[in-house]
């Protein structure tokens, strides 16, 4: 699989490639045109917080926060798995509440706090959710595993993780097609009991 | 999906020129159906205003004889607030049945009514490839003679057949909640069992009107609140009944609050859900349930001889057996409620 941090000349990401297009797409044309430029897409300032460093943007209100932060802010770890919030892959925290990033318009955001998986571990040390999540086999393809970690966070924190049955329910908005549902449903039991396996 | 204008609203009535397609009002935290609706191409405005900064619209408290609730809690506030354990447990449980934990911290009360229905012909992207009578008047339901497996057994024509998903409604229903409404008109109260249209009711205002018209809602108007009496002695539970455990929506659902003496029920109320584009209540049987103990040999024959007026289709006539038995086992379930 062909990643790229840097998008250069020869070497250029899928997601590079979309948001320049979407970035040349703003320029004025520059041939003579017979018929008037399309207006600007009409766009709003957005000021707030994601994990910890303030961002003030200008975007069209139609973005999903989803978008902005996989495609603006170059934080991929929210995935965009069904974009109709039936699979919590989006799963970020906005003022500490978990909610669908893919339901939510980064205009909204204005003035609020966002925290995604990039933003829970510190200083290169891993959180006890995700030590936990390693030390519990909670993945197999990983791709549900950031939204499940974020997920799992807030669901804690809600007061929602006292019993397996409790946590199966309250966890039941972020899907494993991998079905790791036991092991990821023992990692929050163990963090919501012991604050995780340190 | 397309580009929109978007304001923050200062107050109630910034949502007033809402005319529902230009103009959308977006309910708080909310806006997850929306944007979906917007992604389908089942709206397209091009000015939305949001409602989620107002203040003081999303309250849950006692006053006097009733427990109000503010359109703008969350299913999620609702859910957990100990006022709707005490007043209203069936609400309480319809709503953390709803969706999912991040859903719910988001979508509001007064939003979830205003849902659309989960019709696969008519959640499908534009340009569709079938008829569908709500999303292009005229082209036709494909539901009606095809895959009508999750469609209403009550109140449906041949214009559409859809029903209306949403849990807490049911419990509303069952609860003879009020809700209070504000638009350009002015205030006004209005029974949430009634807020929503069949399409047999719809269609007295024309072929097109059966399929469109879905709720009493006017142009501008906003929900601002549910008020639901407090009776003394009242149990509730709701009962949803769905192909997995847990966020999915419902093949039926039933919400049931009753009250006893002697072991008996007194007064009860029967409501179900998604059976047809309202909450569906079983006037006929809560009246035959009086003097009955809550007992299932007592009170199914009772709830099967009612659903005995459905009017199923090709696909979905299971739906008939269902209701009836989740009806009864809400009745169970709320007559040994402390």
């Amino acid at each position: 699989m062909q990643t790229s941090k840097k998008d250069d000349a020869s070497s250029i990401s899928r997601r590079g490639f979309l948001v320049l297009s979407g970035a040349a797409a703003a320029l004025p044309a520059s041939a003579p045109a017979r018929t008037p430029a399309p207006p600007r897409p009409r766009r709003r300032a957005t000021r707030f917080a994601v994990n910890g460093r303030a961002m003030v943007v200008d975007l069209e209100p139609r973005v999903t926060l989803l978008d902005f932060l996989r495609d603006r802010a170059g934080l991929t770890g929210a995935k965009k798995g069904c974009n109709e919030g039936a699979c919590g892959t989006c799963t970020v925290l906005v003022d500490g509440q978990r909610m669908n990033s893919c339901l939510t318009l980064a205009v909204q955001c204005d003035k609020r706090e966002v925290t995604t998986i990039e933003g829970l571990a510190e200083d290169g040390r891993l959180d006890d959710m995700q030590q936990a999540f390693i030390e519990h086999d909670a993945f197999q393809c990983g791709y549900c595993t950031l939204g499940q970690i974020v997920s799992a966070r807030a669901c804690i924190a809600e007061g929602h993780a006292g019993s397996e049955a409790e946590v199966r329910e309250w966890m039941s908005g972020n899907i494993c097609r991998c079905a790791a549902y036991p092991q990821i449903t023992a990692a929050v039991l163990d963090v919501a009991a012991n604050g995780g396996p340190r | 999906m397309r580009n929109f204008d978007y304001a923050v609203a200062g107050k109630v009535a910034d949502a007033f020129a809402a005319d529902g397609t230009d103009v959308m009002a977006i309910a708080g935290g909310g806006g997850g159906e929306l944007l979906n609706w917007f992604r389908l191409g089942i709206a397209s405005p091009s000015r939305i205003v949001d409602l989620g900064r107002l203040k003081g619209l999303d309250g849950i408290a006692e006053n006097g004889d009733r427990l109000s609730i503010g359109a703008l809690a969350t299913l999620n506030e609702v859910g957990v607030h100990p006022l709707v354990a005490q007043h209203a447990a069936v609400l309480g449980q319809a709503c953390l049945a709803a969706a999912s934990a991040q859903i719910r911290n988001r979508a509001t009360i007064g939003g979830n009514l205003l849902q659309k229905t989960r019709c696969e012909y008519f959640r499908a992207e534009a340009p569709l490839p079938w008829g569908c009578n709500k999303r292009a008047p005229g082209t036709g339901c494909a539901a009606r003679e095809g895959l009508n497996e999750r469609h209403a057994i009550f109140g449906w024509t041949d214009a559409c057949v859809a029903v209306q998903p949403s849990d807490p409604v049911v419990a509303l229903a069952a609860l003879d909640a009020q809700m209070e409404l504000d638009g350009p008109q002015g205030r006004r109260l209005l029974p949430v069992a009634d807020f929503h249209l069949t399409q047999e009711q719809a269609g007295s205002g024309g072929v097109e009107a059966a399929a469109r018209v879905e709720t009493q809602l006017r142009p501008g108007e906003v929900i601002v609140a549910y008020h639901v009496p407090i009776r003394a002695g009242q149990r509730s539970s709701y009962v949803k009944v769905r192909e997995r455990a847990s966020y999915e929506y419902a093949l039926v659902s039933a919400a049931v609050a009753v009250g006893l003496a002697d072991g008996r029920i007194r007064q009860a109320a029967v409501a179900l859900g998604s059976v047809a584009q309202k909450p569906w209540r079983l006037t006929a049987a809560e009246g035959q349930l009086v003097g009955q103990p809550p007992t299932r040999e007592a009170v199914l024959p009772i709830l099967r001889s009612a659903l005995s007026e459905a009017r199923p289709l090709q696909h979905n006539g299971y739906k008939v057996a269902m209701a009836a038995g989740a009806a009864a086992r809400a009745i169970v379930e709320a007559g040994a409620r402390a």
